[in-house]
């Protein structure tokens, strides 16, 4: 992908994708955002952790497609990712293992709190925290993995 | 019971739970640990624990019964339940004892099989792949499995894959287990769904007790049952099936086809058995003509195909790749005839034969360590290169053809009685061909070894060259298993016979 | 015929499982058997959503302010009580007999799960497939068969 700044390597003198870089850099603060509405809508409506963490991972994808691999791996680093993942694992195991020291089954989010309700309410907000947080790096993971393979596809091919 | 009274009460209570909880947990840790050593001692640790839960977990239900356990608090036939039960058991502690054992020798096999910055992830999968064998053995619900069948096999893929570093042939060996595999999983989810139809429910035993109240079922469930038997065919490589078993077998890091050799293919017989004879039941008469016709059958023509292929093969491990194709067919023939022997048998095999499959793949890795070896030629005189490791093949070997006293012995000769009760004599004629044949394929690596000189290299012949402790320790416990399960087999045919009486309601 | 068209989904569904299952057996391109798979296993997804919907039946998303399972009299119209919060408090929701008729969620939920499942296989697959290209430079099986021929034959890579 070539740098924005530098445009001399084309004869028109601009950068080509200037339309594609103004509009995804206006949506995906917006995607990104949606992607939380999903989350934590997901108590009460439609959604949860796995829509939103591809929600919230086609942002950065989007991010990568426009600007550069190279560009979106300085805006969310591969280093981060590994740490992600294992850390929603860690949320949702955890929350069991909570669970399970505060006296019920594995995931009985019921002991969360004195009310049956209110402890199911903390407990899927947890669970859909992990959830959210190992889809959006796995999937980022997949496409770092794929990305990063060959060498990036030139503008004359686009 | 001494040995549970030192074991806390919560661990009964919530081990099943524990047993796929903590490897999925463990599982993700490891993938980021920096040093490989310790992502090994993790995995050693988590195995011990395991392989302590699993035994206490079976020596309490032998003295409790069956438990369930409700997973989030959720009663069953909504939630998803536990179930630990005369029938899984045993697989359970053969998963997490095979497990463990493997972990050892993997310290060694993996230092030269997989690249540094690989190992953890390297353990991380195996992990991962034991919290998905556990899974799906501990699951009471049939979706639950299928998910926990996808966990197993999906890491299974990438351990294969890792053979690569080896042997660049693991590349299309992991990629042909893939796409059979996912048929495989695909075909059982489609019957699962088949099953909700019908029945409404996912929690297989409440399938049961609605497909009885129905008879059986309409076609609906017939379809289902087909599904099933060829999507868990696929996995557990019964005779035209197994396409994606030597291969995956012969190229994959050799711990791993230790592992896998022990207990994927098991860990889905399982899941037969407890389709057949729990969920549907043989009464229904398209149940008892799919064991009677099609396992029996194939088991059989597995039992020959298989057992001839694998004389004619050059490399071992695709040999023995083969001879566990054969071994699968015995365990069908017995689930086929379905007399509580016949079942019995054919469970006691699935044991036996995954220690003793275990340890055979242990010690040709080993050999593999030290010489490179691979091919039926390369055997020449390592009885005196290798006395140890080849003494443990030795004996392994044997019971694998089923001489008298070792584990093979105890399971064929229990099949062959079996067989004969119910009058299939046929059959018990079929075992000892096939016997014949095995030893055919094994005496001919033993005669190599033992009858052959070391071979000369530059003009020295090879000197002695034993495998590292940590690779030796792990196969001879398991040779020493088969004999002692050969010699006192009262434990584990107490276990397979309450199996099989569980499964056919005779008990 | 009339019967085709009201099992138009299941039509649907053995089509695609067909047309999937074929394109694995039949092409030996790396790349479409897994297109193939994929097609194989999104018409089981088509085949559970199918066996969710409940004629005449809403979305199964709970209103405020509307009591479900009970009549005008606040009598409950279930016989037993169904358990919707783990615990031991049971509640009464709703379903055949009640005011509200629901399709029934579970096969959607399950499917999400069998959706990532789906994914995860589809992502190694992949892997594989360029893991194959980068060591064979091709991903044509006739090709890479050929090229292991010698190998098969002497029993050894080394």
């Amino acid at each position: 992908m070539s740098d924005p700044q530098n445009t001399s390597d084309n004869p028109l003198g601009r950068d080509p994708h200037v339309l594609l870089r103004v509009i995804s850099k206006f949506l995906i603060p917006l995607i990104a955002l949606f992607a939380f509405y999903v989350q934590f809508h997901g108590d009460y409506g439609p959604g949860g952790g796995f829509q939103a963490g591809v929600i919230l991972a086609a942002s950065v994808i989007l991010y990568a497609l426009v600007f550069g691999l190279a560009e979106a791996k300085r805006a969310f680093p591969p280093r981060l990712i590994r740490y992600g993942m294992t850390l929603g694992v860690l949320l949702y195991g955890g929350t069991g293992v909570v669970n399970f020291i505060l006296g019920g089954e594995f995931l009985n989010y019921s002991t969360l709190a004195s009310d049956a309700a209110t402890g199911q309410h903390y407990g899927i907000l947890a669970i859909e925290l992990g959830v959210l947080t190992t889809v959006t790096t796995v999937m980022i993971a997949i496409f770092y993995a794929f990305g990063s393979r060959q060498p990036e596809t030139s503008d004359e091919d686009w | 019971m001494s040995f549970l009274e030192l074991i806390p009460d919560w661990l009964l209570i919530h081990g099943p739970a524990f047993l796929m909880a903590l490897p999925l947990i463990m599982a993700a840790i490891t993938a980021i640990l920096p040093n490989k050593r310790v992502a090994w001692a993790s995995t050693f640790i988590v195995t011990a624990i395991l392989t302590l839960t699993a035994f206490s977990i079976a020596l309490y239900n032998a003295e409790v019964g069956s438990t369930l356990y409700k997973m989030g608090g959720w009663a069953p036939p909504h939630g998803i339940s536990l179930v630990i039960d005369a029938l899984n058991a045993p697989v359970i502690v053969l998963i997490a004892v095979m497990a463990f054992i493997t972990v050892i020798y993997a310290m060694p096999a993996t230092i030269a099989e997989i690249k540094p910055n690989k190992r953890a992830p390297f353990y991380a999968a195996f992990l991962l792949s034991i919290a998905g064998l556990l899974g799906m053995v501990v699951s009471g619900d049939a979706f639950n499995v299928f998910v926990f069948l996808e966990v197993s096999s999906i890491s299974t893929y990438v351990l294969v894959a890792m053979g690569a570093a080896r042997d660049r042939r693991a590349l299309s060996a992991a990629y042909n287990y893939l796409i059979l595999g996912s048929i495989g999983a695909t075909f059982f989810v489609i019957g699962v769904g088949f099953l909700y139809m019908e029945t409404g429910t996912l929690n297989m035993a409440d399938m049961a007790r609605i497909l009885a109240d129905m008879d059986g079922g309409s076609r609906v469930s017939k379809i289902a049952f087909g599904f099933i038997v060829i999507g868990l065919g696929l996995k557990l490589a019964m005779f035209p099936l197994h396409a994606w078993l030597p291969g995956a077998y012969a190229y994959a890091p050799t711990p791993v086809t230790a592992f896998l050799a022990s207990t994927a293919t098991k860990a889905a017989l399982y899941l037969l058995l407890r389709f057949t004879f729990f969920v549907f039941d043989p009464s229904y008469t398209y149940v008892a003509d799919v064991l009677m016709f099609v396992l029996v059958g194939l088991g059989v023509i597995g039992m020959l195909f298989a057992s001839l292929q694998a004389i004619f093969q050059t490399d071992v491990r695709r040999m023995l790749a083969f001879s566990s194709v054969a071994q699968v067919g015995y365990m069908l023939l017995g689930v086929g005839i379905a007399t509580t022997a016949s079942v019995a048998a054919g469970y006691l095999h699935l044991l036996n034969h995954a220690v003793i499959k275990g340890g055979l793949f242990l010690a040709l890795g080993a050999m593999w360590y030290r010489f490179g070896i691979t091919r039926t030629q390369d055997f020449q005189g390592l009885g005196q290169t290798m006395p140890w490791t080849m003494g443990a093949f030795t004996i392994l070997g044997l019971s694998l053809v089923g001489v008298p006293f070792t584990a093979g012995f105890v399971s064929k000769i229990n099949l062959a009685e079996a067989a004969a009760d119910a009058g299939w004599w046929w059959a018990v004629g079929i075992i000892m061909l096939t016997s014949i044949l095995a030893l055919i394929y094994i005496g001919r690596v033993l005669l190599m070894a033992y009858f052959q000189s070391p071979p000369e290299v530059n003009g020295n012949v090879v000197d002695r060259n034993e495998a590292p402790l940590m690779m030796l320790f792990p196969m001879w416990v398991l040779a020493i298993a088969s004999v002692v399960i050969g010699v006192e087999a009262g434990v584990m045919v107490d276990a397979a016979t309450r199996a099989a009486e569980l499964l056919l309601g005779t008990g | 015929m009339p019967d085709i068209f009201s099992h138009f989904n299941y039509v649907v569904v053995i089509v695609l499982m067909m047309t999937g299952l074929y394109t694995v057996f039949a092409s030996r391109n790396l790349i479409k058997k897994l297109a193939g798979l994929s097609v194989f296993q999104t018409s089981v997804f088509l085949l559970y959503i199918t066996i969710g919907k409940v004629t005449g039946g809403q979305p199964p998303i709970l209103i405020k302010d509307k009591s479900y399972g009970v009549d005008d009299e606040g009598q409950a119209l279930l016989d037993g009580v169904v358990q919707v919060a783990a615990g031991k408090d049971s509640y009464i929701i709703g379903g055949p007999g009640t005011d509200i008729l629901y399709s029934n969620p579970l096969p959607h939920v399950l499917i999400l799960t069998a959706i990532v499942v789906g994914v995860a296989t589809l992502s190694i697959g992949l892997a594989l497939t360029v893991r194959i290209r980068e060591v064979y430079e091709t991903i044509e099986e006739d090709e890479i068969e050929a090229a292991d021929f010698v190998y098969n034959l002497e029993g050894t890579a080394d």
